[in-house]
């Protein structure tokens, strides 16, 4: 009972300073499930009934001795059971108005003879004896949290009393089940209950949001601004992605405030929390709730924010300022700073700063004392705080009047007098212990970490310190973690190799445990020991550190207390397992910018190089190759972190780092390769010697590799980083020129990535998957066609040539990507490509435009911006070979709907140009010319103009080509041309009607209708004839 | 055996004739480091005449007056612990000896010293998990109790002044690492339960100290014998 009883029962602080439970449906169906809990008891567990508690409960009855029947001894001044313990204590004793009780029998049978007033007689029990557990079970079991416990826990005790004891314990050990069990259905009811009572509504939050947004166009100064992360409602009213609207959340916002930085909310049906920033798409982790849960917008802004307060309250909206009694949610408690008293109603704002400053530092919990963070509603009780006041007068002075600067100064005087409480209370607590290592317990103040945050412009260190929500108990791995890293001070190298062990046992990468590792003084312990001659030691709290640093807050800890610089010497170790270790560790610790320059600052990046020095492709490794191996992969993953540093890919460079890379790229293993690329990409990307990077990769036939990787498809990381590099190297123009092939394999690749792109798209559509997921192929795209771009420039060789060109071709199908080719002018380097002097290359420049123009944005601009280009197009048509003519044609068809250009393509003569090609016999020809004089029809006399060029009568024919698609486009052309009359007639004297009648039995509607609308224009021509001949 | 016992009747031989000797010695050693490379594996027929040579050294170190022995004696065997690995735990370097000491008779004789070295220094993980085993088992009965394991691990916490019960963290520690190792939960560790959690985290192969050289006194130590011995 004891999470329930703490966490989910409210309880209150009376002026006389006793807490008492509140009068709430929660409480009260609490209370009665553990009503009938005990009630139950006797009868169903006889034997646990009887094990006598370690410490009797103790509480003021209203019970007298006249209650008490059998089974006592009714005395004047008490009442006594027959009962009595081995000791010979009677289970149970009244002393008006106390009673002692030793036994859940009994505690049944006053629960019994207390009738109506047993409810009473509960909560009483309960208020007095807050912490039931401990008094039943004795401290070793209470203090178990239920995990590991059984019956080995007792064994240690002494084997002298051996059977009774077992039998004792064993009783014990049910005895706590049962408890727990009880509890967590307390729990779980409590929860539905909870659940059933709170909910927010997608209306709700959008009337709040709009009435918010009236007050900040209204200029009120309460924000601002506000706005959703997306602009699409979905029609449940809810904008977040499906996937997260399954989990509750409706939307989220991202309010700008006047006194602070932007604040990133969470609105979800249980209420409203602040997140891990979500802007657009971002990782999952910014899902995370990272505070309270408010009951509605504006509860938390207020709560938040001194300046919001202040202006909102003088609003004449309604603020909800008393939140109605089911809002049980706000019962959070919190681990005070020794004056969570409930304020009053005037104080609130007060109270707001010391609880933003409690989520921002929270100092650790100390001792076993808990207060309980009182619910809002209590604040109408008029209750003054007893103590603390003087802090708090000072704070509110200060959060009200002053500008948010001195606030936060303020604050952390404030912060810093907390936190000695803290470090007080912590030391005492650890006693004797602390003082067996030097250096003291962890943290680093958090003033000079503020100042830290704001100076340094990085991605990780912006974010504050905190703590994850469940700060109100510390939980059981806090206990078990402190008392590990305990022995891990007095430990000798034996030992410490056990603890160790056991500590990576923990869910290392659970924030939780890495912060509790911190908390109680474990990392310095850690890299303390990294300074040893203990191979295994050494091995272990690597292997600790690479999965805690997993943390940004621990990463930060490590670089402040000089622990790179022990993690960068053991690079240098003979013992390649730790060198491995080593190098994984600083992969993570080197994610933000102070670390990676303490890195080079150590000459970590030298001793990195170093490891890369391997052979990476024998068929056969011997297990000290391989093991050499994974010491390059590790380098690797570090020198990755390290190379997001301009300073540090020069540094890289430098110690020759490059052709080291390059060898490795030849690994078989993508789990090298990702790193190797991944740096190979950084350092070609910005290194200042760009060229001589990119000549060094080169120049280690590292481009070869690099190709072979794009048949991976299926790692996209990988693809990715390997497009990136190749489109970086082949800015050089030798490694092109070396690398002729290189094109086949990117188209092929782009080919598949492009289905990849269209995959996730329809996922996209649907919202359901990450922006991370997303960004992935779109980036491979660029890189790719990125790498086309560069290819194309190379005129030195044909086959190259025409593969770039298909390639563009290829990705220019999908319209995404025809936006990323437009930026790179991808269109006019393939058009360019036309005055190529080969055949292929010109017809495979001309195949690749039709895609282009046709899913380009503004088709017709982009192809007149291209001055020469309409005229380049048509002196084509001269050609004679039939491939070019076919995909001129088919250029010219997409060309000539835009119709400015096909006035331009007009006045260039295209018109006798095609109209000279029907003779051909060529299907393929045939097809497109077709498509290409239907679509030109459209333009002022050509109609005409075809009909006198003597292009009508050679098309008829067409329609007895067996291939469908010449039938088509003929089709179409005919139907274009037979909007002349002269045309008409022609057609009509080739007998056109018959075929193209068969054609209208065509399943193909397009063909059906340009069939039949070109018999009709002939059929309409006749009548009119016959009409004029009638009437004239 | 025929060609031990050969051995044996010319280890006999007074010191100061073994120069003399030393073409027949020759031949003798190289006879028997044939017989032995046959059981041992992880050295070669050189490295085990070299063995056989440095074993020879040591059995001319004085021993207790007047006595005949077949073998290192328990204090000989623990100096040379002490003095080539640096070991310096009682517990564990009487472990090492009863390991080495294959038939019990309290010496260590050259074939155990051989064999015995080729785990010692050269063995694979296996053979390391039932050599650490066989040292941590102190009473030989296969398991390595409670009691055991508080035993060796008796001096390996500093402790408190302050403690009411100065054994506690090492109990404690016992308890942490019976949760961690006895996997079928029977209060002791048995050959399978240990073997499976050092295959699970390779640090736990010394859980109860160290018995295996490190690195450099191993290389120190093979320099030592095999290579200046090859000089010679």
């Amino acid at each position: 009972m004891g999470v329930s009883l703490t966490r989910a029962a409210q309880w209150t602080t009376t002026s006389s300073g006793t807490e008492k439970l509140e009068f709430t449906p929660m409480n009260e169906s609490l209370l009665k499930e553990i009503l009938s809990f005990v009630e139950q008891f006797s009868s169903q567990h006889l034997q646990e009934a009887e094990h006598v508690f370690e410490e009797p409960l103790q509480w003021n009855t209203t019970l007298v001795a006249s209650d008490f029947k059998t089974d006592y001894d009714i005395s004047d001044t008490g009442v006594q059971s027959h009962k009595k313990d081995g000791e010979g204590n009677a289970l149970l004793q009244l002393s008006p108005p106390l009673i002692y009780v030793r036994s859940f029998s009994q505690l049944s049978k006053i629960v019994n003879l207390a009738n109506e007033k047993n409810l009473e007689e509960v909560r009483v029990c309960l208020e007095e004896n807050r912490d039931p557990l401990l008094k039943i079970l004795g401290p070793n079991l209470a203090n178990m949290k239920g995990e590991h416990i059984g019956t080995d826990v007792l064994c240690l005790e002494d084997k002298g009393k051996e059977k009774d004891r077992v039998k004792h314990s064993d009783v014990k050990v049910r005895l706590f089940h049962l408890l727990t069990n009880m509890d967590k259905k307390l729990i779980n009811k409590l929860l539905e209950e909870l659940s059933e009572q709170v909910q927010l509504d997608p209306t709700a939050v959008k009337n709040e949001i709009d009435m918010l947004k009236q007050c900040i166009e209204r200029d009120e100064k309460v924000l601002k601004s506000i706005h959703y992360t997306s602009e699409y409602e979905f029609p449940n009213g809810c904008r977040a992605p499906l996937w997260r609207q399954a989990h509750g959340d409706m939307c989220y916002l991202v309010i700008e405030p006047y006194d602070t930085e932007n604040l990133y909310i969470t609105c979800s049906n249980t209420g409203v929390f602040l997140n891990g920033g979500i802007k657009q798409m971002v990782e999952e982790s910014g899902y995370k709730q990272k505070s309270e849960v408010y009951k509605d917008l504006v509860t938390l802004l207020k709560s938040r924010f001194p300046h919001f307060a202040e202006n909102i309250n003088k609003q004449d909206f309604a603020v909800k300022e008393l939140p109605s009694i089911e809002k049980s949610h706000y019962v959070e408690s919190v681990d005070g700073n020794g004056e969570g008293e409930p304020p009053s109603i005037s104080e609130r704002q007060e109270n707001n700063v010391d609880e933003k400053l409690r989520q921002k530092h929270t100092p650790i919990k100390a001792g076993g004392e808990k207060k309980y963070e009182p619910c809002p509603r209590w604040k109408n009780l008029g209750l003054m705080p007893p103590c603390g006041m003087a802090e708090k007068k000072k704070s509110s002075k200060s959060s009200v009047e002053k500008t948010s600067g001195e606030v936060q100064n303020k604050k952390f005087g404030l912060e810093a007098k907390t936190k000695m409480k803290a470090d007080f209370s912590m030391s005492s607590l650890q006693g004797h212990v602390s003082s067996q290592k030097t250096k003291t317990p962890a943290r680093p103040m958090p003033l000079e970490l503020f100042s830290e945050s704001s100076s340094e412009s990085d991605e990780e260190e912006e974010q504050a310190e905190r703590r994850p929500e469940t700060n109100t108990d510390l939980p059981a791995e806090y206990w078990q973690i402190q008392k590990l890293v305990k022995y891990l001070k007095g430990g000798d190298q034996t030992a410490t190799v056990l603890i160790l062990c056991a500590m990576m046992d923990f869910n290392l990468m659970q924030e939780t445990c890495q912060l509790a590792i911190r908390d109680v003084g474990g990392l310095e312990v850690l890299i303390n020991l990294l300074d040893t001659d203990e191979v295994k030691c050494k091995i272990g709290s690597l292997k600790i550190l690479r999965k805690i640093s997993d943390n940004v807050q621990i990463r930060r800890t490590i670089v402040d207390i000089g622990g790179l610089q022990s993690i960068v010497k053991i690079l240098e170790s003979p013992h390649k397992d730790l060198k491995a270790l080593a190098a994984e560790t600083i992969a993570n610790v080197a994610r933000f910018r102070r670390a990676r320059r303490a890195v080079r600052q150590y000459s970590g990046i030298k001793k990195l190089v170093k490891l890369l020095d391997c052979v990476p492709n024998l068929a056969n490794l011997t297990t000290n190759q391989e093991r050499d191996a994974d010491v390059a992969r590790c380098g690797a993953l570090a020198l990755w972190s390290c190379s997001k540093s301009t300073k540090n890919k020069e540094a890289i460079r430098k110690a020759g780092g490059i052709p080291l890379l390059g060898r490795l790229l030849k690994s078989p293993h993508e789990n090298m390769l990702i790193p190797v690329v991944g740096t190979l990409q950084e350092c070609a990307s910005e290194c200042a010697e760009d060229k001589q990077t990119r000549d060094l990769v080169c120049k280690y036939k590292g481009l070869q590799p690099l190709v072979s990787l794009l048949g991976k498809v299926n790692n996209k990381q990988l693809l990715a980083a390997a497009t990136g590099a190749i489109w970086k190297c082949s800015i050089s123009m030798e490694n092109v020129a070396k690398y002729y092939w290189i094109p086949k394999r990117v188209t092929r690749s782009a080919v598949t990535l492009k289905g990849e792109a269209i995959w996730f798209q329809e996922y996209r559509a649907l919202e359901t998957l990450v922006g991370l997921l997303i960004d992935e192929p779109e980036e491979v795209l660029v890189n790719v066609v990125g790498a086309l771009g560069e290819f194309a420039q190379i005129s030195a060789n044909k086959a190259l040539l025409v593969n770039v060109t298909k390639a563009v071709g290829a990705c220019a199908t999908d319209k995404e990507n025809m936006v990323i080719i437009d930026q790179l002018d991808g269109v006019r380097l393939v058009w360019s490509l036309l005055k190529n002097s080969s055949a292929d290359v010109q017809s495979s420049a001309a195949w690749a435009l039709c895609p282009c123009i046709k899913n380009a944005k503004d088709a017709g601009e982009m192809v007149r911006s291209l001055v020469g280009g309409l005229e380049l197009i048509v002196n084509l048509l001269k050609s004679t070979n039939n491939e070019v003519l076919a995909s001129i044609c088919a250029a010219i068809a997409k060309i000539a709907k835009d119709k400015e250009n096909l006035a331009v393509l007009t006045d260039h003569g295209v018109v006798p140009l095609l109209a000279k090609l029907t003779n051909t016999s060529d299907d393929r020809l045939r097809c497109h010319l077709a498509e290409a004089i239907g679509h030109c029809c459209t333009w002022g006399g050509n109609r005409t103009s075809f009909g006198d060029a003597g292009a009508v009568a050679p098309l008829v024919h067409y329609l007895k080509s067996k291939d469908s698609a010449v039938q088509q486009s003929t089709a179409m052309a005919l139907y274009q041309l037979s909007k002349d009359p002269n045309n008409c007639i022609t057609m009509h004297e080739k007998g056109v009607v018959k075929p193209l009648i068969q054609i209208m039995s065509s399943n193909d509607e397009m063909l059906q209708e340009a069939a039949a609308g070109c018999v009709r224009n002939i059929r309409l021509l006749a009548t009119a004839n016959r009409k004029a001949r009638l009437f004239h | 055996m025929s060609t031990l016992s050969l051995w044996k009747a010319q280890r006999y031989r007074p010191v100061r004739l073994s120069l003399k000797m030393s073409a027949m010695n020759r031949k003798l050693i190289q006879t028997l480091a044939e017989s032995i490379s046959k059981d041992v594996e992880h050295f070669n027929k050189t490295e085990i005449e070299c063995l056989i040579r440095e074993f020879n050294v040591l059995m001319r170190e004085p021993a207790a007056v007047g006595r005949t022995v077949n073998g290192l004696d328990r204090g000989k065997f623990r100096t040379i612990l002490h003095n080539n690995f640096g070991m310096t735990d009682d517990i564990i370097m009487d472990g090492v000896f009863r390991t080495f000491d294959k038939d019990t008779d309290s010496f260590v004789n050259m074939k155990e010293w051989i064999e015995g070295l080729s785990i010692f220094l050269r063995g694979t993980l296996d053979e390391k998990i039932k050599y650490c085993f066989h040292v941590y088992d102190l009473n030989n009965d296969n398991y390595i109790s409670r009691e055991e394991m508080f035993h060796m691990l008796k001096n390996s916490l500093v402790r408190q002044p302050t403690d009411e019960d100065p054994d506690e963290g090492i109990k404690d520690l016992v308890e942490i690492t019976l949760k961690k190792m006895d996997h079928d939960h029977d209060g002791r560790l048995s050959f399978a339960d240990f073997e499976k959690a050092v295959r699970e985290e390779n640090l736990l192969l010394e859980a109860f100290g160290t018995c295996i050289p490190d690195t450099t006194s191993i290389e120190a130590f093979e320099r030592n014998i095999f290579q200046e011995k090859l000089d010679q």
